[in-house]
């Protein structure tokens, strides 16, 4: 039986096609993949996030061992702030990526992958065991508690005040919501609920991130769709959130990342804080970064007409097979095939002519700087 | 609520098949358009291939799957609608116009009697 979101009968009024994401019945798509992916990019689009994983650590234990745990530096957090980063294995191989809040001293807050809330639970788990200090741990998988939307585009600010109106009353204090700046998040009260509103988002786009209980977000989710219908806001689903992330090179784990994958070969090495001291998986990415890679993800768009890029497409260069697209679609932006894919560091260069095999024919490829698509 | 044309026959996997003489127009219906969405890429057979009813002999790719479009009869295919591959948002725009695929010469005509008639395409799909 899969899972539902508390928006699940929303869903099902706006006719959305519904498919199986990591155990959840989520909707892929409203109307059309193309028409929300432009939506986003031009005007704003709401996504449900319910299903991801929320876990709060607290006491005073907690940045110590969040900081041992996690690749970034978490010291760099003010209150009110948040950070994207990587929780990593002894082999520096990606058990999940996430983003980490300060919602106040000693009080953190992770928003994890859907798909991974079990094994990064059992992770954090087993690593506050071998913590010395942790007594002064708290560590609570709340993912059950939580419901989410993501609002996403240039117009959501100018309405977002309207939805939620007020000042903050938690983490970053603000007048209104609009004041938040990229990464900061602050509690508001939102009807007779309190709320975690995040100026962040996973689309390359201006956005926020709503996070409270199924009530709170069921209203917020109706409240947005109504204000934000004058500024040309659509529902959108998954393939629209696949799309708009593969456009700006965001990793999605099980695709650029998993646990035989360094961050560093993902080329998320900004996110890992080699000089805050000893954290997990330090030894291999230290190295990594030193005397480089082997594979290497690369960004590529196709420059023969061709269909889309799909993941396990074989990627060629020299006319041998030297690596695998992990992800690839047709760019509703762009109108062309483009993807990512793991390849030897030969290969990775910006410009470099690859090929990828589609059906059994190979078609032309070009290397490109990250992102495929800048605004 | 989908548009089931009442002149043609339909295949269990969502063609549809025009017949005039000897030879067929193949394309996918308006149901089928509606659940792939987004067609951007369409690749046709080669002209003069011999295919078996039933044979997958073209794809049909929306941003988000690839999906085999299967010949409904047996024959050798004829013609290709090459303005569809250039522009194939016409399989979501026109699918039982200017979004057909290919023509078939049909080498077993009694194939199809083995194909659905709109009533029974309609049941089929749940309309």
């Amino acid at each position: 039986m899969l899972k539902r979101t508390a928006l699940f009968s929303a869903h099902q009024k706006l006719g959305a096609k519904l498919i199986d994401f990591g155990g959840w019945e989520m909707p892929v798509q409203y109307t059309s993949i193309t028409d929300e992916h432009l939506a986003v990019r031009n005007a704003a689009g709401i996504f449900d996030i319910s299903h991801m994983g929320e876990v709060t650590v607290s006491g005073a234990g907690a940045e110590e061992f969040l900081n041992h745990t996690l690749t970034n530096d978490l010291r760099k957090l003010a209150s009110g702030e948040g950070q994207y980063t990587l929780m990593c294995n002894e082999r520096g191989g990606v058990i999940d990526d996430l983003y980490a809040y300060k919602l106040s001293e000693a009080v953190y807050f992770l928003i994890i992958n859907a798909s991974r809330v079990e094994p990064d639970v059992a992770w954090l788990k087993s690593q506050w065991e071998k913590f010395p200090r942790r007594t002064e741990l708290n560590l609570t998988d709340a993912s059950h508690n939580y419901s989410a939307v993501a609002a996403q585009g240039p117009r959501v600010k100018e309405f977002i005040n309207d939805v939620i109106p007020g000042v903050s009353i938690s983490a970053m204090r603000v007048a209104q919501v609009t004041d938040l700046k990229k990464n900061q998040i602050g509690g508001f009260k939102f009807e007779n609920h309190s709320v975690l509103v995040s100026r962040t988002g996973y689309t390359g786009e201006d956005g926020f991130e709503i996070v409270g209980g199924d009530e709170a977000i069921r209203h917020v989710w109706n409240k947005i769709l109504e204000i934000g219908a004058l500024f040309g806001i659509k529902p959108c689903g998954l393939g629209a959130r696949d799309t708009l992330r593969t456009e700006v090179c965001y990793p999605l784990y099980g695709h650029e990342l998993d646990e035989e994958t360094t961050p560093i070969e993902a080329g998320v090495g900004f996110f890992v804080a080699l000089d805050k001291g000893e954290f997990n998986g330090r030894a291999v990415l230290a190295e990594q970064k030193a005397n480089g890679v082997k594979k290497k993800l690369i960004a590529f768009k196709m420059t023969d007409k061709s269909a889309p890029p799909r993941p396990h497409y074989p990627i060629c260069a020299n006319g041998a097979s030297v690596g695998e697209v992990v992800s690839g679609t047709q760019s509703p932006s762009l109108n062309i095939g483009i993807g990512m894919g793991y390849v030897p560091l030969e290969f990775a260069k910006p410009d470099t002519k690859i090929e990828i095999e589609i059906r059994g024919k190979r078609f032309a490829a070009v290397v490109v700087q990250k992102p495929i698509y800048r605004r | 609520m989908s548009n089931i044309p009442s002149d043609l026959k339909y295949a269990k996997s969502h063609e549809w098949i025009r017949v005039s003489g000897d030879t067929a127009t193949v394309g996918i219906s308006d149901h089928a358009q509606s659940e792939l969405t987004d067609v951007v890429f369409v690749e046709l057979p080669e002209a003069g291939r011999k295919v078996k009813a039933g044979e997958a002999c073209a794809v049909v790719e929306s941003v988000k799957t690839a999906s085999d479009i299967y010949s409904p009869v047996s024959g050798e295919i004829v013609a290709l609608n090459q303005p569809v591959t250039d522009n194939p948002a016409l399989v979501n725009t026109e699918p039982y116009a200017g979004g057909w695929f290919f023509k078939i010469k049909l080498s077993n005509p009694a194939e199809l009697n083995a194909l659905l008639s709109p009533e029974d395409y309609k049941k089929q799909i749940g309309g």
